[in-house]
């Protein structure tokens, strides 16, 4: 293709003088953007209001293809279930009849543990639902995991609060709007919660990769005892994430530690849940103050 | 002479009608903006699996009409891609901004040009946008391994040629007819 005609400024002053100004304004711009990203790195808080804003501003639409998102992923799931739905359903009854056996061995031990707790006079509050919520929309070109939830300062979300979804822990609100919040993913190589292995609470930290696996980090270096296919819940220790929140699955073992699946898919979920932040209970008093004192 | 005048109505020649000022200018920008914010919306992806799409009619506009869209124009655009992608504030305004001035430098030297050539200068561009992009989020307080945005360099690579259809078929839109003269 023959070049574009007229690239050249002319002998016009006037031309080389407009063609001048725009490179000036082009070196401006490049110095403006160095400008604010060390803004931003130095101050990663300091434009979240510009972001609410514009979050804000563009939630109602957001929210419409989430919707128009959610139909085409049901329509989809029904087409593929009608071709096998025979064998699942088989499979459901089977699933089922063993599920009632389980249901009811887990009343059973749940009232034990409510009995048990009252003995011991552990109040746990309720963790209360703060808002349900659709994520309309995520970062999906960046490295860095961020969704925005279509509920903000007008549903009483604050930034620290947990997300989860009905399978697992999603992420926690980094910054909220009035309308809309963002929300750090688990996924996010800037995200560590802690976690314990569902069945015997060996600890350990789970880390983002930023591919959509986790990193689990053992606390207690020494025999990795994680397998295959073990359940990671969060722990709870530091506060803000419940503990027992469902959270992962084992799939490979590294040297210390594993790398883990995410539980709850968030681009598999209608809504998730915003629930308050977890205090853990402070410590008990010091049974008995005066006996130190005397000595 | 009809039969000509026929042929040449695959470019839309209305008698009495010209192309919207507002829309001539304006649309490149409307577009570019709508590319960085629409891809956020269809999936909430737990890894980086879209191209960068506003940057990438960006570069499309850019390589199809050199000029029209201003060298400035990486800073609103950028700073309105900021807003969405997730990424440090800024980056968008300064890597833009960049990309802008090397592709003017590189049209000077070099203004001969096909497919491959036009091809092969995005491709350098998109890599580079994407590897900073990273290395910013990372400086930022991200820890994300370099493999994790390799798919995300081969997707926008490959797709870059489609992007440049879809530009190409904006810019028809851009000049289409439809305001009435008097």
């Amino acid at each position: 293709m023959a070049p574009p005609a007229n690239r050249r400024s002319s002998y016009s002053r006037r031309a080389q003088y407009t063609t001048f100004l725009s490179y000036a304004a082009g070196v401006l711009g490049a110095a403006v953007g160095l400008a604010l990203v060390v803004i931003s790195l130095v101050n990663p808080g300091f434009f979240s209001a510009l972001r609410g804003l514009a979050d804000d501003a563009s939630e109602p639409a957001a929210q419409m293809s989430a919707s128009g998102r959610d139909l085409g992923r049901d329509t989809w799931a029904e087409l593929t279930g009608f071709f096998h739905s025979g064998a699942e359903h088989a499979r459901l009854k089977r699933e089922l009849a063993e599920a009632k056996v389980r249901l009811a061995e887990a009343k059973g031990t749940s009232a034990e543990n409510k009995r048990l707790k009252d003995l011991m006079a552990l109040s746990e509050p309720n963790g209360g639902a703060v808002a349900y919520a659709r994520l309309t929309s995520s970062t999906s070109a960046s490295t860095r995991r961020y969704a925005t939830l279509g509920a903000g300062a007008d549903r009483n979300v604050t930034p620290g609060m947990p997300v989860r979804s009905q399978m697992g822990l999603v992420g926690r609100v980094l910054e909220v709007g009035s309308s809309s919040a963002r929300v750090l993913l688990v996924t996010d190589s800037e995200s560590v919660v802690p976690v314990r292995r569902a069945t015997d609470g060996v600890p350990a930290f789970a880390q983002g990769n930023g591919d959509g696996t986790l990193r689990i980090r053992l606390i207690n270096l020494g025999i990795n005892p994680l397998r295959k296919g073990d359940v990671l819940v969060t722990s709870g220790s530091g506060g803000l994430y419940r503990p027992g929140t469902p959270m992962a699955v084992v799939t490979d073992l590294i040297r210390d530690g594993a790398i883990a699946r995410v539980l709850s898919n968030p681009s598999d979920t209608d809504y998730v849940m915003v629930e308050k932040s977890w205090a853990p209970p402070p410590p008990p008093p010091p049974a008995n103050d005066a006996t130190v004192k005397k000595r | 002479m009809f039969q000509r005048s026929a042929s040449r109505s695959t470019t839309r020649q209305r008698i009495n009608h010209a192309p919207s000022r507002f829309l001539a200018r304006g649309f490149p920008w409307l577009t570019v903006m709508l590319g960085s914010l629409v891809p956020g919306w269809f999936m909430i992806a737990s890894a980086p699996v879209m191209p960068p799409l506003g940057f990438l009619i960006y570069l499309g506009w850019r390589q199809l009409r050199p000029g029209l869209l201003p060298i400035w124009a990486g800073l609103p655009l950028g700073l309105f891609d900021d807003l969405f992608s997730g990424q440090p504030f800024g980056c968008a305004v300064l890597l833009w901004s960049l990309t802008a001035i090397a592709l003017e430098i590189v049209e000077v030297r070099l203004p001969w040009r096909n497919f491959v050539t036009e091809w092969l200068m995005a491709m350098g561009l998109i890599v580079a946008y994407i590897v900073l992009c990273l290395a910013l989020a990372n400086l930022a307080g991200a820890a994300s391994p370099f493999r994790v945005i390799v798919p995300q360099v081969v997707i926008s690579v490959l797709s870059y040629p489609l992007v440049g259809r879809v530009v190409a078929m904006f810019d028809r839109i851009r000049l289409a007819p439809i305001v009435l003269l008097r």
